[in-house]
């Protein structure tokens, strides 16, 4: 039976359902147990710290400040990861400066967790204080493009394109800061063996990154060190770089000679990465008849002082509609924080958010349906970079959407609730689909199960499951004979998870050795089967965990008994496809909301959310789908909910837990709904698969936005959109 | 150390123990007991992700302090199947893809356990409305919602 395509039920379920799913903290071995203390000021230096106290505390077992780093840990050590941005990744304990408010600066570790927690709170620390910008806004006037890369190139001639168009509009979008918080708080549990080697336990989108970390840090090997992580509670982006606790943990182990775990607090979580605050201003000009004849895109963005991170925000304006005058800037400005970080469709969502918002306005103006204007405007090539999409349904997700939500008659279905207005809003999203190189290992035994390892991520996204299906399906043996294994840097290399590129990346090299397998077994039968020396490999086929020839079988294990092998064993190394290089791969949807607002009250509900996306082949309807409508959420989430709030005075977050930092919840999610068109695509990879993990964040935001426009004539042109700025307004 | 001599049956075992009073029921379980399906999202009391079941009531195991449970009857999510089956709320949540990372599901599925026990729902919004103490960041809530319904009107 064919696998790819099926709605597969988790492989990995029954572990999560009971329980017995060992997530970074889970891990019950003897520990010893990590807490850290973080600085309150945000900029300046320690000029003192007493330990005593905390140090005499029943049960401690050591103290790690700036004041007693192992001096091997200063030489020449790199603290970068695969992710680094350009600039100076941050040192924990390096010295006595303050880079951020909450910047990790004593290690407590003790006998349990609350010894640890209650030992740092008899640190006394001193500080100087030094001035600081504590936010975008108050540092604008230090924004450079030298900071940032530069996005893609300009075309046309902007200024004349837009003094020439019949409808122009000028507007400014701000999106606020926001946070990963993944459910599982990042943790590190690290066992120390007697032979000094480490086993370490990481929250990690790919643990290959950890140990580049711990190589460059504290000089571990790929012989000293192994880095596990079979479950990961979610990351968004959170583990794309490794965090610091797992520097804590490993210093601990290391220094204490002893298993240490620590697991950071729902508060921590607000102490390192984050979807940057920016500032967009959006200059659009079409024709009469709306035709998009410029349109120019400045973001500026927030960054640390010390790392300059940067996303893909601009560029998406130059991409998803036909315009010849195009100008395209992108800024950064630095801000006394820590270092942003990838978060869900990272760029793609900001720069989306602004043009999918800027084109409603212009659609609006020229008076002319948002759809229909977006019809008018369809490229059917990448104008930043000049080359053919490897394909591009979204024309069909338009059709699809217009026809499942209703579009046409959309304002005939208004209920009418007298203290209630109705709006509806769309836009379009998109999200690159990218292939990245990666390994794989695969083995039969002579029962003729199958294992494959590969050391990359389930982050939630449903590797395992997938992966076994495409094993499955090439093989073709039932999914029960397949084990798929990630998490481990004894595996072969894997890309990090992220970039919804696991599925075309690691999926690509899963057919390919099974592809390689099935030479390999015929290449047996051959040998040990003198009569068929001849049969070429075309005539054989593959089913139900068998060889057939003709009307004959082999079963895989019967030829494995003749040619007397316990094990066969494969690897398999897979490169991007040539359609990486000679096209342009991206996912596209096309997402539609009805919103209610409160006329006295402000409350904005969404009753109503449909997607539909246009992402290549899917391997399994059920976790895809399944990821769609969670991103879809997250649009909502930052849409209406999220906002990470500092005080700029203190630099702080002021909202560091989730009764503050609100994400959407249950009760918040309505009639929400998605599907995929139809998409046939021989060259974005082997697979013809897209991701869909970010695809359908993007856009969600701005059509909400747009929503909330058309229920009360009002432009909210801010995220998140709240109740005091609809009565505002 | 000051420790209060402590009385429950956890996962229908009976338990005896001399805890020190600040212990939370959530710290007892996951480095006690070493029942790490038991979940810490916030330690505060937001998330839900320490769900667990008290004399069959959904309750967040990182606000209630050991020593005040003697007395109680105890489930974990380690205690929700048996030995050969999964419960039928375990089931309903594979078939359903009620989650994706699986981090807040054992506190998901005590909810479901509650509802059933004890709820009177009478609405789509009412079994929302009972589901939202578990936040899920995956944002599985469709499935979740729907596997909700259907155990509360398969049970
Ligand atoms: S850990 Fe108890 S509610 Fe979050
Ligand atoms: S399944 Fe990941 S948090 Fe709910």
């Amino acid at each position: 039976m064919l696998n790819i395509g099926n709605k597969q039920k988790r492989v990995d379920g029954p572990q999560k359902v009971t329980g017995k799913a060992t997530y970074a903290a889970d891990i019950t071995s003897q520990f010893y147990h990590a807490y850290v203390l973080q600085s309150t000021i945000a900029c300046g230096s320690i000029t003192a710290i007493d330990t005593s106290a905390a140090e005499a505390f029943e049960g401690v077992k050591g103290i790690f400040t700036h004041k007693n780093l192992p001096e091997r840990l200063k030489n020449k050590v790199d603290y970068t990861d695969p992710l680094s941005p350009p600039g100076k990744p941050f040192r924990p304990f390096y010295n006595d400066k303050i880079l951020y408010n909450g910047q990790p600066i004593a290690l407590v570790v003790a006998q349990t967790f609350e010894q640890a927690r209650y030992a740092s709170k008899l640190i006394k620390v001193t500080y100087e204080e030094k001035k600081f910008k504590g936010s975008l806004s108050e540092n604008l006037k230090n924004a450079s493009a030298d900071r940032a890369p530069e996005p893609a190139s300009n075309r046309g001639d902007f200024k004349k394109a837009f003094k020439n168009s019949d409808y122009t509009i000028i507007r400014e979008y701000r999106q606020s800061r926001n946070y990963h918080n993944p459910m599982e708080p990042h943790a590190t549990s690290v066992e120390y063996k007697s032979d000094g080697s480490l086993v370490v336990y990481d929250k990690i989108q790919g643990v290959a990154s950890s140990l580049k970390y711990l190589n460059g840090v504290f000089g571990l090997g790929a012989d000293t060190v192994q880095v596990k992580s079979d479950f990961v509670g979610g990351a968004f982006g959170s583990g794309l770089r490794p965090q610091y606790q797992l520097f804590m943990a490993t210093l601990a182990a290391l220094e204490l000679n002893h298993n240490v775990q620590m697991v950071m607090t729902r508060a921590q979580m607000f102490s390192f990465g984050y979807r940057p605050e920016v500032i967009h201003t959006m200059k659009l000009g079409c024709s009469n008849d709306g035709i998009l004849q410029a349109l120019s895109h400045k973001t500026v963005g927030e960054t640390s002082t010390f790392e300059d991170f940067n996303e893909t925000i601009v560029d998406w304006s130059g991409l998803l509609y036909k315009c010849e005058n195009v100008n395209l800037e992108y800024e950064l400005t630095p801000v006394q924080s820590y270092t942003p970080l990838d978060m869900r469709a990272p760029g793609g969502v900001s720069g989306v958010y602004a043009l999918e918002c800027a084109i409603d306005e212009l659609a609006h103006e020229a008076g002319i349906d948002p759809l229909e204007f977006r019809r008018k405007n369809y490229v059917d090539y990448d104008q930043n970079e000049d080359k053919p999409f490897t394909s591009k349904e979204l024309m069909a997700c338009y059709a699809r959407c217009e026809e499942v939500f209703g579009w046409k008659n959309r304002k005939d279905l208004s209920k009418t609730e007298p203290h209630l207005l109705t709006g509806y809003g769309m836009a379009t999203g998109s999200w690159e689909a990218l292939q990245q190189p990666a390994s794989v290992s695969l083995s039969m035994n002579e029962e003729g199960t199958f294992t494959i390892k590969c050391a990359t991520a389930d982050i939630g996204t449903g590797t395992y499951t997938v992966m076994s299906q495409i094993a499955a399906d090439k093989l073709g043996v039932s999914i029960e004979k397949i084990k798929f294994m990630l998490g481990d840097t004894a595996f072969p290399d894997s890309p990090i998870e992220g970039g919804s590129w696991t599925v075309s990346s690691v999926g690509s090299a899963v057919a390919s050795v099974c592809e390689k397998f099935k030479y390999r077994i015929a290449d047996v039968w051959k040998r040990n089967n003198p009569d068929y020396q001849a049969v070429a490999f075309g005539d054989i086929s593959f089913q139900k965990g068998k060889l057939e020839y003709r009307s004959k079988a082999f079963s895989f294990t019967e030829i494995m008994q003749q040619a007397s092998k316990e094990e066969l064993s494969i690897a398999h190394s897979e490169s991007p496809a040539e359609g990486q290089n000679t096209h342009s791969g991206y996912a596209h949807c096309c997402v539609m909301v009805e919103v209610t607002v409160d006329k006295d009250l402000g409350i904005i509900k969404v009753p109503r959310l449909v997607n539909v996306s246009a992402a290549g082949k899917i391997i399994n309807p059920k976790t895809a789908e399944n990821q769609l409508l969670g991103s879809m959420v997250w649009g909502l989430g930052m849409a209406l909910r999220e906002e990470g709030m500092v005080d700029t005075r203190y630099g702080r977050v002021m909202n560091a837990n989730f009764a503050e930092y609100h994400i959407a919840v249950n009760a918040d999610i309505h009639d929400i709904h998605t599907e995929f068109v139809e998409e046939k695509d021989d060259k974005v990879n082997p697979l013809g698969a897209k991701g869909v993990g970010e695809l359908g964040i993007v856009g969600l935001a701005a059509a909400i936005s747009n929503a909330i426009f058309d229920a009360t004539g009002k432009r909210l042109r801010k995220l998140p959109m709240l109740l005091d700025d609809v009565l505002e307004a | 150390m000051n420790t209060n001599l402590v009385h429950f049956t956890l996962n229908g075992e009976p338990v005896e123990v001399a805890i020190e009073p600040w212990t939370t029921l959530l710290d007892y379980l996951r480095y006690h007991q070493k029942l790490v399906g038991t979940k810490k999202g916030c330690d505060h009391g937001q998330c839900g992700a320490c769900t667990v079941l008290i004399d069959g009531n959904s309750v967040n195991s990182c606000l209630c302090l050991l020593v005040s449970l003697d007395g109680a009857e105890i489930t974990t999510i380690e205690g929700v199947a048996t030995a050969d089956n999964l419960s039928l709320e375990q089931q309903i949540f594979i078939e359903e893809d009620a989650y994706q990372c699986g981090f807040c599901t054992p506190g998901q599925i005590c909810s479901t356990i509650a509802m059933r026990n004890r709820a009177e729902i009478n609405s789509e919004e009412e079994l929302k409305d009972w589901m939202s103490g578990n936040l899920c960041r995956c944002a599985a809530y469709k499935n979740i919602t729907k596997a909700a319904r259907r155990i509360y009107e398969e049970s």
